[in-house]
């Protein structure tokens, strides 16, 4: 599905600041993979994931999405068929317009409305995203109509998730989507993300700074450092694996032990 | 008095779409258009020129292309060349200024003799007597009021609306906002030479200064609108802009007859207008901090 193949990305460079955030990444992910990251800060989780979507372009290396050679097709193309959510609930939605709008917003991704610039929201649209509203459990569907700045962080995040999701995407990239809600929200959200991906059948990857999850969810585990992959277990070695295992290989492959502030052992 | 508010009204129907261009350039894209100055003149005097050759009607709506034309303009500059919005918005203004001699025939001015314009026409079909003035004006702005706002609601229009709202956010929906920001900057400016057009043809002349200001007196109406009516949904903001205009234009011809301060003072005037409204929350928040630090002082004396 997707085939990343040994990109790399120096930013600021010849300058004091020059970091290199991927060297020599390589990836092949298969139709239908979940596959969970994990890595220690300044890995180059949230660059990969920016390569990916095409928010810069690679120094080197190429990126292909199913079959089609992306490498240097802009971000708002490549979107057509990538969702994505930022650890920021805010990122995903727009706050003055209604839920109403922003789902609108989200269904032009669908391939039928591509060149329709002056349709309107019809009532067909608006009952189908009154259906995947209720599927939020949240209340969304009888709020339609309300600007979503109101909304809670939890339910901003649910909506951009069904946003990302309204088309099933080829890809799905969740970069630590649910670490800014508290843990019930962060639970649900969740759920709910694991209910879509497995309906659609979506191709996805998450970035999370959980251990748990990071085993738990999907069938696939990856570990960065330095910008490139350290780790990548799946299987029946992976399913056998606890935390433990999981931070000993990663000293094993990385020559060190795994430096995370923020990571969730527990 | 009658008087008073029959100009008031008429003005504030002539000069609304500037304040509804604005609307749409700085309240949804999030971005001072300063190209407004100069396509305001440039509305006027291609409207004036064309309704001199005896195409009043005609004359209008090449006035809105030409404006619009300065709105791509603008709008290039600031995507694709990386010339910060608002500098954007200065060089196109001042190549206009230029190219606005040259549509009145390399002089500052031009004017309409004994040729019929828009309004004489209106006049002759007979509708609504000594206002039929304000009825013309009132009926062209308003449809192009109701048009922007139905314009909006489509998935063009909600694209634009999120581009100033959140860009990430309009990327990731497959939506270019380099196209988005130029659709919006050609409408905004279409708009505000709608405005020159009309005003042009009204005044039955055009010179190099008439939209001298313009930016800032649309950005009065809309918030003087704003404030009356409050912010919400792109219907009632598109009623404030009316109502901001038409109220704008009260308190000109009110000032311009009671000689409370000389009319040339309006511009000054008009000016600390907006600059109070937009520093409005810094002050308040300013005012909020003393207030906080004076009752620190004050409990720590106590104690």
């Amino acid at each position: 599905m997707l085939q990343i193949h040994h990109i790399s990305k120096t930013f600021n460079p010849g300058t004091v600041n020059e970091k290199t955030a991927l060297s020599g990444l390589s990836l092949d992910v298969e139709n239908g993979d979940f596959i969970t990251i994990v890595g220690s800060n300044g890995a180059g989780k949230s660059t990969l994931f920016n390569a990916i979507a095409g928010v810069f372009y690679v120094d080197e290396g190429s990126i292909t999405l199913a079959g089609e050679d992306i490498t240097y097709k802009p971000e708002y193309q490549r979107s057509r068929e990538m969702g994505r959510l930022f650890q920021d609930p805010m990122r995903g939605t727009a706050p003055h317009m209604t839920i109403e709008e922003n789902l609108a917003l989200a269904y032009l991704r669908a391939s039928k409305h591509q060149h329709a610039f002056f349709s309107r929201t019809s009532k067909a649209d608006r009952k189908f995203f009154r259906e995947r509203l209720a599927q939020l459990d949240m209340g969304l569907e009888d709020r339609m109509r309300q600007p979503v700045g109101l909304l809670s962080g939890g339910q901003r995040q649910a909506l951009t998730l069904l946003m990302a999701t309204l088309v099933p995407p080829k890809v799905l990239l969740l970069d630590e989507h649910t670490a800014a809600l508290d843990p019930a929200t962060a639970v649900k959200v969740l759920r709910l993300t694991e209910e879509i991906i497995r309906e659609n059948n979506i191709t996805t990857l998450m970035v999370t700074h959980n251990m748990n999850q990071a085993l738990g969810l999907g069938n696939r585990t990856l570990m960065m450092d330095g910008g490139d992959i350290v780790l990548d277990v799946r299987g029946e070695e992976r399913a056998g694996m606890t935390v433990d295992n999981l931070l000993e290989r990663f000293r094993a492959g990385a020559g060190r032990r795994l430096d995370n502030d923020r990571i969730l052992l527990s | 008095m009658l008087y008073i508010l029959q100009t008031a009204l008429e003005l504030g129907f002539l000069y609304a779409p500037v304040a509804l261009a604005l609307f749409l350039s700085y309240r949804i894209l999030d971005i001072a258009d300063l190209t407004t100055d100069g396509a305001f003149t440039l509305g006027a005097a291609v409207s004036v020129v064309v309704c001199a050759a005896g195409h009043p009607i005609l004359a209008v709506p090449a006035a809105m292309v030409c404006t619009a034309v300065a709105g791509f303009v603008t709008a290039l500059l600031q995507t694709k060349l990386g010339v910060p919005s608002i500098l954007a918005g200065i060089i196109t203004n001042t190549g206009l200024y230029t190219i606005n001699l040259m549509a009145m025939g390399w002089t500052s001015n031009a004017s309409l003799i004994k040729q019929r314009t828009i309004f004489h026409m209106f006049r002759d079909l007979g509708i609504g007597g000594s206002w039929y003035e304000i009825i013309l004006a009132g009926l062209l702005t308003v449809a192009a009021a109701l048009l922007l706002v139905a314009f909006l609601g489509t998935r063009l229009g909600l694209s634009i609306r999120a581009t100033g709202d959140n860009r990430d956010m309009v990327r990731a929906s497959s939506i270019n906002p380099t196209f988005t920001i130029t659709v919006g900057l050609c409408v905004a400016n279409a708009l505000t030479g709608l405005s020159g057009a009309l005003v042009g043809q009204s005044q039955r002349s055009a010179n190099v200064n008439i939209g001298t200001g313009m930016v800032v007196i649309g950005l009065a109406c809309l918030i003087i609108g704003e404030t009356v009516l409050g912010r919400g949904s792109v219907l009632r903001g598109a009623l404030s802009v009316f109502v901001g205009s038409i109220i704008y234009r009260v308190i000109y011809a009110v000032a311009l007859s009671s000689k409370v301060f000389p009319i040339e003072a309006m511009k000054l005037v008009t000016a600390i207008i907006v600059a109070l409204a937009i520093a409005a929350p810094s002050i308040k928040r300013w005012a909020a901090f003393q207030r906080k630090k004076a009752a620190a002082k004050s409990g720590k004396e106590r104690a």
